[in-house]
């Protein structure tokens, strides 16, 4: 049996699968929805508003026998960058990785410019990441119009 | 292989080569270099100036236009997506220009043709012809495009040919002056370009505060088509109207610029003064995409 500390066990502990931590506390519903985790079966484990010293309040999820793929994390690097991915096998940590904002989001996220011809041809959306006042943009490629984030 | 679809695709040196040769085809308006190609103008939604311009400019590079003027008499109106018309053309032909009321869908043909596209306007985004055509104008009015001050009035929100045009412009030390109806201010983004650049403008809404302090007079039209909300058209339509009397006191080398059509904006006492410019400009359109079309095909 793994030895489980107190402070891990604030949200217990997985066997298998991927521990998304350091989600801003306010994030955690929309991160949920971003990975498509409301519409699984796996147990998952959340917990809001739990201390932490980077964030003041942090969010954690933990998912069982759920493996994301980088198109999936790039969605969530869009909330939440600087959230740690944690996969986990037989109760261990077998990697741990911040995400990091992409430079480049393909296929992914609408673009917010009615007349932009993504929303009007088949054509997957095309962004590049910007940061700007602590704001995340999406650049279109194609309208060169930019698309903030909620 | 190179396409034409914002400005920002051209460097400095680029521009500048654009309209060195564009001054040549003004000297010399018939260059059949281009004999024996075929150019595509895909105009998917109307416009008379520029696809006069280009399909002369064509012409009198000695190759052939085929295309259509209203995409309704074509398969686009049973439901043919662009990808498919551009795959399509783009068999039969050695360029293509290319209008269309959606942003962005010029930037999408020149990633789905297998020859140059140039972008004659993708609804409120682009129009990269007509911002050289307006650089090209600076420099034949003012001798050099360095150090340029100009006050761009009317619709500044909305219009293209304002922010491309600026874009452009700050590769050369421009200032610029802003006079635009609240409702119509120059957009946020362009303003952090320019403080980015370290690049000094002013805002206004008065026309008369900056008509003394400027060599480039660029006025807009309100564009009816780019308003959702039809009150806020009605509101500003008629914010701006230059008159001859308003001139007193201008400076000397003073030019008016407008991308045309013109409605109210500028009354036609102006039209005979010295400082009128504008008919000249959409003349000077026909050089300058000579000197696109020969310059993207390799022939300058």
């Amino acid at each position: 049996m793994v030895n489980i500390s107190d402070k891990e066990l604030t949200v217990s502990a997985i066997k298998n699968g991927t521990v998304l931590d350091h989600i801003p506390a306010d994030k955690v519903y929309r991160a949920l929805e971003l990975l498509g985790l409301t519409e699984i079966d796996n147990q998952i484990t959340i917990g809001i508003n739990l201390r932490s010293k980077g964030l003041g309040s942090k969010g954690i999820i933990k998912i069982a026998d759920k493996f994301f793929d980088q198109d999936a994390l790039n969605r969530l690097a869009l909330i939440a960058p600087q959230c740690t991915v944690n996969i986990i096998r037989d109760y261990k940590v077998a990697e741990k990785h911040k995400i990091g904002m992409p430079e480049e989001i393909i296929g992914m996220e609408k673009c917010m410019n009615p007349k932009c011809v993504t929303n009007h041809q088949p054509i997957k959306t095309r962004f590049s990441v910007i940061q700007k006042d602590g704001h995340t943009g999406l650049l279109c490629h194609y309208c060169e119009k930019i698309t903030n984030l909620k | 292989m190179k396409s034409l679809i914002s400005i920002g695709d051209f460097s400095k040196e680029e521009i500048l080569h654009i309209l060195e040769v564009a001054k040549e085809f003004e000297k010399n308006r018939v260059q059949k270099i281009l004999e024996g190609k075929v150019i595509a103008s895909l105009f998917f939604e109307p416009s008379t100036r520029t696809r006069l311009s280009f399909e002369t400019a064509v012409n009198r590079l000695g190759a052939k236009v085929i295309g259509f003027s209203d995409a309704s008499n074509t398969s686009v109106s049973k439901g043919e997506t662009l990808k498919d018309t551009i795959r399509m053309v783009t068999n039969y032909v050695d360029m293509i220009i290319m209008r269309h009321p959606l942003e962005g869908s010029s930037r999408y043909a020149s990633e789905v043709a297998t020859v140059p596209v140039v972008n004659a306007g993708d609804g409120a985004n682009q129009h990269p012809s007509q911002t050289l055509l307006d650089l090209y104008s600076i420099m034949q009015t003012q001798g050099h495009l360095d150090g340029i001050t100009i006050n761009m009035v009317g619709d500044l929100k909305y219009g293209r040919t304002t922010h491309s045009l600026l874009q452009a412009m700050s590769h050369f030390n421009a200032k610029f002056i802003f006079t635009a109806p609240e409702e119509l201010r120059m957009p946020q983004e362009y303003k952090d370009f320019l403080d980015s650049k370290g690049i000094e403008y002013i805002e206004t809404t008065s026309l008369d505060d900056h008509l003394r302090d400027c060599d480039i007079l660029y006025m807009t039209r309100v564009q009816q088509e780019r308003f959702t909300d039809p009150m806020e058209y009605e509101k500003v339509k008629d914010c701006y109207r230059l008159e001859a009397s308003m001139l007193d006191g201008v400076r000397d080398n003073m030019k008016i610029l407008h991308p045309l059509p013109r409605v109210n904006e500028i009354d036609q006492d102006v039209d005979d003064t010295k400082y009128a410019y504008y008919f000249k400009q959409a003349e000077n359109g026909l050089y300058v995409r000579m000197a696109i079309i020969s310059y993207l095909l390799g022939y300058r």
